[in-house]
């Protein structure tokens, strides 16, 4: 059994992983290198739970293949806080209490922060489509959108 | 060969080769060597089939290594864009989307900003969903797909890739590697709307994609009309076209045009919509669709 060894950078660092052709991302993420702060929900790109950063490019983590990234630059959850200092999204989202069982948070934080790098001052509809493949089965979106409309003022300076 | 492992889900688990070739013809070669390869592009739809154990390939070709296939370039009579070039990328390129907005808005109607920066077109031609959006785009724009095969190169009309759902035209070993959308006359303008029961993250249950060209006197002299998810592939509808052609695009016009796109519909009933409902929303969509057309050829 062919298993492909691959070199990549996550978060920063450089990882090397071995992985079969039939692990996706997500499968190495969570099984090879054992950061699960990113979630499987659907496992077929609908819900957004296992979205991740791939060369500056928001993806669904379980439609890539393990084998696919050699040389890619991928930024998961686990990058997002520096150190205990919590990314302003993040911080947000406790103060908001977006969050209820959690399970989509990472993947939201995640897409609201490639929202908020290329559009620093989105429109609430804008926000709202970009987080359209970011499924919240909790219903909190209304405070998730707040959170994310704050966090953007703030970071703004507002 | 199945192998002694198990899936995810206890059934044995086929053998699967993964392949990242930096040229066509190296993608070509592995293609034509294995029965059971596929290609891998952008793997919105690929990745899906492969956990729905819809397929089983021995051999995924991953194209996004081979850098022409990712380009988007400017020729002298139009533009050529890569077939793995995803959504995202497209969507960045101010020239194309100043060009063919029609093409561009039908292309990022596909899924959500995540599958946007994966999906690419030539997954979309080649996984031949009669419902995929950037398809009668393409087609009404005129695109050409460049075929690189065994046997060599060729072009073919959009039109005649997909054959019908999941099938395409093309032969053992061959790739779609780019489309070329040529320049467009002055005073062209394109469109494509689709219906879908809910604002986003839907699939078409009907689509309309329409190119139109006016002359000096704001009359229609050029129309391609394609419609989408209301037949086993994306059709040409000359009918339709012909109902603009001439004209100055005006009420009796549209009304030719709705009536054309209805007669041309042959869908199926299935969850999405009922037969009767896609035939009848098809004109309204065709109708609706030529005029943000007529409104940009205008402003070209």
């Amino acid at each position: 059994m062919a298993r492909y060894h691959v070199s990549a950078t996550v978060n920063g660092d450089d990882v090397e992983f071995l992985c079969e052709p039939e692990q996706t991302l997500l499968d190495v993420l969570r099984d090879e290198l054992h950061l699960t702060g990113t979630k499987e929900g659907c496992a077929s790109g609908d819900c957004g739970a296992c979205s991740v950063m791939i060369d500056g490019r928001l993806v669904c983590s379980c439609l890539v293949m393990g084998a696919e990234v050699g040389d890619r630059e991928i930024e998961t959850i686990e990058g997002m806080a520096d150190g205990e200092q919590l990314h302003p999204l993040q911080q947000k989202f406790l103060d908001y209490a977006a969050l209820q069982c959690g399970y989509c948070t990472p993947g939201i934080l995640i897409a609201a922060k490639a929202l908020l790098e290329r559009n620093p001052d989105p429109t609430e509809t804008e926000a709202r489509f970009w987080l359209a493949g970011n499924l919240c089965r909790c219903t909190g979106y209304d405070k998730i959108m707040r959170a994310v409309m704050d966090t953007a003022a703030e970071m703004r300076g507002e | 060969m199945a192998s002694d492992r198990v899936n995810w889900n206890g059934s044995d688990v086929i053998t699967m080769r993964y392949e990242a070739p930096e040229t066509m013809e190296a993608a070509v070669e592995l293609l034509s060597s294995d029965e059971g390869a596929r290609v891998l592009a952008g793997g919105t739809d690929l990745l899906v089939q492969l956990r729905a154990e819809m397929i089983e390939p021995s051999l995924v070709v991953d194209v996004k290594r081979i850098a022409a296939m990712r380009e988007i370039t400017k020729e002298n009579d139009g533009i050529r864009v890569g077939a793995a070039v995803a959504g995202a990328e497209l969507g960045e390129h101010e020239e194309f989307k100043a060009t063919w907005p029609g093409v561009l808005e039908a292309f990022e109607l596909i899924g959500s900003t995540q599958i946007q920066g994966r999906a690419t077109m030539g997954g979309n031609l080649c996984n031949a969903s009669p419902a995929a959006d950037s398809v009668p785009a393409m087609i009404a724009a005129g695109a050409t797909a460049t075929i690189l095969g065994p046997g060599g190169q060729r072009d073919v009309p959009v039109e005649d890739i997909a054959i019908g759902p999941g099938q395409t035209s093309l032969d053992k070993g061959e790739l779609v590697t780019s489309f070329f959308f040529p320049k467009p006359a002055a005073r062209t303008g394109d469109a494509y709307l689709r219906f879908i029961p809910r604002t986003e993250m839907d699939i078409a249950v009907v689509g309309a994609g329409i190119c139109l060209t006016l002359d000096d006197s704001d009359i229609c002299k050029a129309a391609r009309v394609s419609l989408g998810a209301v037949a086993a592939r994306a059709l040409v509808v000359d009918e339709a076209a012909d109902a603009l052609i001439g004209t100055p695009v005006d009420e009796a016009a549209l009304a030719k045009l709705a009536e054309a796109a209805s007669a041309a519909a042959k869908p199926i009933d299935d969850k999405r919509g009922t037969k009767e409902f896609r035939i009848q929303v098809m004109g309204v969509m065709a109708r609706r669709t030529a005029e943000i057309a007529l409104a940009r050829a205008k402003a070209n």
